[in-house]
């Protein structure tokens, strides 16, 4: 079956930042001082618990360095045996959650710049998100022109769960350095925990807490939308990133219900949401939420009335899936190609891009 | 198609609206500014009366914050689901090819050229000095 991965583009794998020195030695003295006199020994959230079993595969736990700790093991455990063509690395180590927006922005340089010498320095078949300080959406704009001409970083990474919905104003800055630079839009499941996951305040459980993510999708699709992002940026595309995918149909009927009745509070968005849905928004394919008999695949596509929507991603270590079974059943040859290569390379421009050096 | 009399024009001024009954369907009459329309009065949507309606205008945008609004009058929300109907042409704007309202030819005649007839005109007395208005359908 291997052959059949031949040239996938993975467009969801994690790099996983092995300990704080790692990024110390990514910066400034000042910095680098900073984090050795108080003590800090790294930002990470509750969203991936370092024993949850979903967290890491099994089989991606063994080693030292783990393989989602080195470059070399990435290409061991998925490059290398699939024949991947590339892969693009959507860091998660967690500077949203740092109050400090300085110290939000020096450790986002820090993680990519770590990015850009321990894993696409590494291997040529590795790209990656720029992680910013979205806290701050100047410093965010400041990062994103400092990683910019390497054009091996295709895309912008934010977290779902944020301290407002990502079509507002205040976010625009980085939408127009994005549309600039032909970077895309990364929106990850994940949160900065200074609101609860759920409309409704804090689950008690791991389970609700991974479940609710789908429900901030809702909010921050619902959100680009109707705050006229991609009419304000006609050029810009997002990526929703482990999200589950198949919540988006019933969100999209909704949403295009109460568009009708409402619409003149946005008249700015002209046409259906679903419009804007297939020409701006895509979907990394793990998880895909689907029920146990499986589901049609197609229908979906009939639902949205396009099959150029979903990405190929592994969505590397979590465990989303055994063996190699990295996509849902019901997938002939033509979509599984589109999938697999065709809707990465036209989500992304930057991948046809050259290497800057 | 016949040629019905339903109302007088007086008793649909500029701005108003009067629900007539055509063939047993509801029609409603619009007037904006002096010219009349005719258009069937069930939502294609849930079937709600749109002469029960709010009149407003056309807001259009090119970005974010801009607000256009031209044509005021000139659009009917149905009371229901707020959808927006142009009167002019019986379309909605959220989905201007598949939902729209039937439209019937409508025109004003005074009532010296009603005598002649055929017209079906079972609830009125024509006369002669006033001006009727006068559904297809």
């Amino acid at each position: 079956m291997s052959g059949d991965w031949v040239g996938a583009i993975d467009c969801d794998m994690h790099p996983r930042v092995p300990n704080i020195a790692a990024l110390r030695a990514h910066m400034s003295e000042y910095w680098s001082d900073t984090v050795e006199l108080r003590g800090i020994e790294g930002f990470d959230t509750i969203a991936y618990p370092a024993n949850a079993p979903l967290t890491v595969r099994p089989d991606w736990r063994e080693g030292k360095p783990r393989p989602d700790e080195h470059a070399a093991g990435y290409a061991k455990a998925m490059l290398d045996p699939h024949k991947f063509g590339l892969a693009i690395c959507n860091c998660l180590y967690a500077v949203q959650i740092i109050r400090d927006e300085y110290m939000a922005a020096a450790f986002a340089t820090a993680v990519n710049a770590w990015v850009k010498t321990e894993w696409l320095d590494k291997d040529a078949r590795l790209r990656a998100s720029i992680v910013v300080p979205a806290q701050n959406p100047e410093l965010a704009v400041e990062e994103i022109e400092r990683w910019a001409p390497d054009s091996r970083f295709v895309q912008i990474l934010f977290l779902v769960g944020g301290e407002q919905p990502l079509g507002q104003s205040r976010f625009w800055p980085i939408y127009r350095a994005a549309e600039k630079h032909g970077l895309t839009i990364g929106i990850h499941a994940g949160s900065n925990y200074l609101h609860a996951v759920t409309g409704s305040g804090w689950p008690s459980y791991y389970l609700e807490d991974y479940a609710a993510q789908s429900l901030a999708f809702h909010t921050q699709l619902g959100s680009l939308i109707s705050e006229g992002v991609f009419v304000k940026f006609p050029k810009l595309k997002a990526v929703l990133i482990e999200s589950g995918v198949t919540w988006i149909a019933p969100y999209l009927w909704r949403l295009t219900k109460f568009w009708r009745g409402v619409r003149n509070e946005v008249p700015w968005i002209d046409r259906s949401p679903l419009e804007f849905v297939r020409d701006h928004i895509r979907l990394t394919i793990q998880p895909f939420d689907a029920p146990a008999a499986g589901v049609e695949i197609s229908r979906l596509m009939d639902l949205m009335q396009s099959d150029e929507m979903l990405l190929f991603a592994s969505d590397f270590p979590h465990w989303q899936f055994d063996g190699d079974a990295m996509l849902p059943a019901g997938i002939d040859a033509s979509l599984r190609k589109k999938i697999l290569i065709d809707n990465p390379l036209a989500a992304y421009p930057r991948l046809g891009g050259r290497h800057a050096t | 198609m016949a040629r019905h009399v339903v109302a007088r024009a007086s008793e649909i001024p500029p701005g108003a609206r009067k629900l007539v009954q055509v063939n047993g369907r509801g029609v409603v009459v619009f007037n904006i500014k002096g010219e009349f329309f005719a258009l069937s009065d069930q939502c294609p949507h849930k079937g709600a009366s749109l002469s029960g309606g709010k009149l407003t205008g056309l807001v259009e945008s090119g970005e974010p914050g801009a607000y256009n609004y031209s044509r005021a009058g000139e659009i009917v929300r149905c009371p229901w689901h707020g959808w927006e109907f142009d009167i002019r042409t019986g379309r909605s704007y959220c989905d201007p090819r598949r939902m729209r309202l039937m439209q019937f030819n409508v025109t004003v005649e005074p009532g010296a050229n009603l005598v002649e007839g055929p017209y079906v005109a079972e609830t009125f007395k024509v006369a002669v000095e006033d001006n009727y208005v006068v559904v297809e359908a």
